[in-house]
């Protein structure tokens, strides 16, 4: 029965059969198209990831130098102290005027008509209107400076800033920008004599809040932000990883472990704004802490880390293999020593990558402080944890909302802060991992 | 002795027993360390742990509550007449009395004893020192300010003396328990055992005091505004009382509602495509080398605050959006006004789906990984195209799992504040235009508590209504991710 397989004879063999259509072109050019979808949507990503990072930079890196005017300054008696009275009241120098020691010095520097009352308007609009209060406070320091010239840089005005930096398009009609003609002309002559020069913003990183952009700067913010880290680390570590060596070592399977399971994921997901109201419900309106103070910002960031660092510090805990724990238990350690002296340390780079990622984006959060009232103005920085301050990312968020063309580059001038504190951050969650992180 | 000299007290205290602990049970051992049953550490810990944990438990309840009891006691001492006033008003005076009783030590005993004579004088020489006062005080409120601090003062004095006496009784209790044969370190293990316990029950307690704090804060808005009105009223208006008039506004959930759904919706559009997609590409054609830098990237979008995304939305998006639709619609109808807002939802929608993409596509990177490798080499043995693998086995194997991540997606879209603060707009309205603003759950809540205003009032208090629903909103949306994933899992060998 083998020849029923044998070809049917006479059939001509010459031609090879057709191949069927399995619309194979077709089908290669939906893989292509298939492929380019994914290689356009990752391209989408970072190409806006891209935009977004050089819209900051290109905004905000000029906010890290600063317009200064370096004027001599004539202390004079006549108009600071005209009747002599400082010796016995010294109260005369905090209220005296200092404007007009700006006003003299800059007729002297231009050569203007003292008598022009226009004039002298617009020159005095090219410092800063905290420049007196600059002087006042010299003056208050060492009365011994009435009377003398001295030299002293001056914050020129936001307007004039941008100016200098290039920021204001002066093809505008005059009247459609904040510097005129005159302005500009007086700010090239002092620029040209080296009067006029850009400095390091220093004030940037050290002043409180102001609601003159050349004054600003992140000073409380950076403070409270430090607050806020130390509280969140001091917190939410040691509390995270207790939590998560009962669950991980201790727990037994039951009800109770599987609700706080449950919780601890949901808690993860939670909006940061419902942490916000229940710091506002609890440790403001129940527990009569202070308002606007980041020790209850950090307690809110606090609660809300937890769930990410119990998380993380389980899957470290995991990690160790069971044969570390076999053989300290075989030595005769107890389960406790056993979980501190051996699966803990050889976890802790996980725990620790994990921690600075949970930090990273407590330092991010904003939501919940708004609601806590950390929004609140602050000049002065904090000397503790319990009085009213603002942190980093919401000083952008209150920048960003000024309408002021100043508080733009400020705004993003603070933005590279955060976000290089965060690239340190991240990158040092990296190091760490690569550095110590075992594979068994 | 102030609190802080108190816990300093009780650590020097605690140290003091560690040392003389330890040393007793290696004098009791005769320096050999094998006769004891634990190591000598252990000891010291058991009476470091007696001398500080019940003085310091003492002290948290003591702090806890003897100030509503003095509180009570001094307001029992008011006179009848004040008693007879309501509540607030009591509330109010308590207030003086609390504030004078912390300016008083700050005065003079002569400026002290002239105070009943003189309350208007008071009230100057009080607020010299720093300590203002709503209003003259009154004489009886002198005397009680006087009563509240002698009360605390002594009930400070009875504490610190309990305190101490509790940590050195315990201190010496645990000393004469030391023996060789004493099991300390088991009784040491029980109380680390009880503080990790404490300490995973945090996470309970945190969901206990969300629900708890919000629901009590919304029970108070509902008392003055109907629930019916705020779940199914279709105008956000919430007038600020003005004095007298008895009329809150309105505070209607559904516009809110539908804005954030609307924005959310926009932003998974966004998200959905292309975050998928990356994923796709990533775990199935990227070459290790690409993958290695391009997953790291994209998830760098995932870090970066949501607060510079709301910002790039306000200063970039937006502004690029509103321009680009004057320059469409002046080629298309030669009339060059804008069709696109600069805060809209679309804006919004576009800057969040941007931020959601990382977490859409690690979450389903991780999913498509998961499949295993014999499914794909069947598809592929039997002739499939990887695309065609993809489309009709790897994508329906990860399915569950795929729409589990975009559930929590959505629930992190729903929550999201600071983007739609700042790109999405105020104006509380109904409409499908997504060239308009509109606004959402969040943005509220933020408007209604960043302002100056009285803790009691509904404008105030609709956050925590809001809040509540939010936070069930999102639970829900976890939860029925969850379940969706535990139960349709494919399950592999």
């Amino acid at each position: 029965m083998t020849d029923i397989v044998s070809p049917v004879q006479g059939v001509v063999v010459s031609k090879a059969p057709e191949r069927r259509d399995i619309g194979l072109k077709r089908r290669y050019a939906a893989e292509r198209r298939f492929r380019a979808y994914g290689i356009a949507a990752i391209s989408f990503g970072l190409i806006f990831l891209a935009i977004l990072l050089t819209s900051v930079i290109s905004k905000g890196y000029t906010a890290f130098q600063q317009t200064a005017i370096t004027l001599p300054i004539e202390f004079s008696e006549k108009t600071i102290d005209p009747n002599n009275k400082r010796a016995t009241d010294p109260s005369v120098l905090v209220a005296a005027n200092y404007a007009p020691l700006i006003r003299d010095a800059m007729i002297k520097a231009l050569n203007l008509n003292p008598s022009s009352r226009p004039d002298l308007r617009d020159a005095a609009a090219m410092i800063s209107k905290g420049a007196p209060i600059q002087l006042r406070d010299m003056v208050v320091a060492d009365p011994s400076l009435i009377g003398k010239t001295v030299s002293v840089t001056l914050l020129a005005d936001a307007n004039i800033d941008s100016a200098n930096k290039g920021q204001i398009d002066l093809n505008v009609d005059e009247k459609n920008r904040k510097v005129n003609d005159k302005q500009v002309g007086w700010m090239n002559q002092l620029a040209a004599d080296g009067t006029l020069h850009k400095k390091f913003n220093t004030g940037l990183f050290v002043n409180g809040n102001s609601s003159r952009p050349e004054a600003a700067g992140l000073g409380v913010a950076l403070i409270g932000s430090l607050y806020l880290m130390l509280i969140v680390l001091a917190l939410s570590l040691p509390i995270g990883v207790a939590a998560s060596i009962y669950l991980e070592e201790f727990a037994p399977k039951n009800k109770l472990t599987d609700l706080i399971e449950v919780n601890i994921n949901n808690l993860a997901a939670v909006p940061s704004i419902v942490y916000g109201l229940l710091g506002l419900a609890v440790f403001i309106n129940f527990a009569g802490l202070p308002r606007s103070a980041s020790l209850v910002g950090g307690l809110v960031l606090s609660l809300m880390t937890l769930p990410t660092i119990i998380i993380a510090t389980r899957a470290a805990l995991r990690a160790v293999p069971p044969s570390i724990r076999a053989a300290a238990l075989g030595l005769g350690a107890s389960k406790m020593q056993m979980v501190f002296h051996h699966v803990l340390p050889l976890a802790m780079p996980g725990i620790l990558t994990g921690t600075i990622i949970g930090l990273a984006h407590a330092l991010g959060e904003t939501a919940p402080l708004l609601l806590i009232g950390m929004v609140a103005f602050v000049a002065n920085a904090p000397a503790t944890p319990m009085e009213p301050s603002t942190a980093l990312p919401v000083q952008v968020y209150m920048w960003a909302n000024e309408a002021e063309r100043a508080f733009v580059e400020r705004t993003s001038g603070a933005i590279i802060v955060l976000l290089l504190f965060l690239v340190v951050m991240n990158f040092g969650a990296i190091l760490l991992r690569r550095r110590f992180e075992r594979r068994w | 002795m102030g609190t802080s000299i108190i816990l300093l007290c009780l650590v020097v205290l605690g140290a003091v027993a560690y040392l003389a602990a330890r040393s007793r049970a290696t004098a009791l051992a005769g320096g050999k360390s094998s006769a004891l049953h634990s190591r000598p550490g252990y000891y010291g810990v058991y009476a470091a742990i007696w001398a500080v944990l019940p003085a310091l438990i003492l002290l948290c309840a003591w702090l806890a509550i003897s100030p509503s009891i003095i509180e009570s006691s001094v307001r029992g001492a008011f006179p009848d007449d004040v008693k007879a006033q309501p509540a607030a008003q009591q509330n109010l005076n308590y207030g003086m009395v609390s504030a004078i009783a912390r300016g008083l030590p700050l005065l003079t005993a002569d400026e002290v004893a002239g105070a009943a004579d003189d309350p208007a004088g008071l009230q100057a020489k009080l607020a010299a020192k720093g300590v203002p006062l709503a209003g003259p005080p009154q004489p009886y409120m002198i005397e009680a300010a006087q009563k509240l601090n002698a009360e605390s003062g002594s009930s400070r004095l009875v504490m610190t003396a309990l305190v101490l006496v509790l940590a050195v009784a315990g201190a010496f209790y645990a000393l004469r328990e030391v023996a060789p044969r004493f099991r300390a370190r088991n009784r040491v293990e029980r109380v680390m055992l009880w503080g990790l316990l404490l300490a995973s029950s945090i996470a309970i307690l945190t969901t206990i005091g969300i629900v708890l704090s919000m629901l009590t804060e919304a029970a108070h808005f509902f008392a003055a505004v109907p629930a019916a009105d705020f779940f199914f009223g279709t105008v956000w208006d919430p007038r600020f009382a003005g004095a007298g008039s008895s009329s809150f506004g309105q505070f209607g959930l559904i516009p809110l509602l539908l804005g954030t759904l609307y924005i959310g919706f926009v932003a998974m559009l966004v998200a959905v495509p292309v975050g998928l997609f990356a994923a796709i590409y990533m775990a199935e054609y990227a070459a290790p080398r690409v993958r290695s830098i391009a997953k790291p990237l994209l998830e760098v979008l995932a870090g970066i605050p949501t607060i510079v995304y709301g910002f790039f939305a306000l200063v970039t998006v937006g502004p690029f959006l509103r321009d680009l639709s004057s320059q469409v619609s002046g080629l298309l109808s030669g009339n060059y006004t804008n069709f696109i807002q600069a805060q809209s939802v679309l804006t919004a929608g576009i800057v969040m789906g941007i931020m959601l993409i990382p977490y859409v596509s690690s979450l389903s990177d991780d999913i498509i990984t998961a499949v295993p490798r014999a499914l794909r080499d069947g598809s592929l043995g039997l002739g499939a195209t990887r695309s065609e693998t993809i489309k009709k086995v790897v994508l329906p194997a990860a399915l569950p799992g795929i729409v589990g991540a975009l559930l929590m997606t959505a629930s992190r879209a729903i929550g999201e504040t600071m983007i739609v603060v700042l790109a999405a707009g105020v104006a509380a309205r109904i409409q499908i235009n997504p060239f308009e603003p509109m606004t959402t759950v969040t943005v509220k809540i933020v408007n209604q508590l960043t302002g100056d205003l009285e803790f009691t009032s509904p404008q105030t208090l609709v956050a925590f209504a809001l809040g509540i629903t939010l936070f069930f909103i999102t639970l829900c949306l976890n939860i029925y991710a969850l379940y969706i994933v535990r139960k349709y899992r494919e399950q592999y060998e």
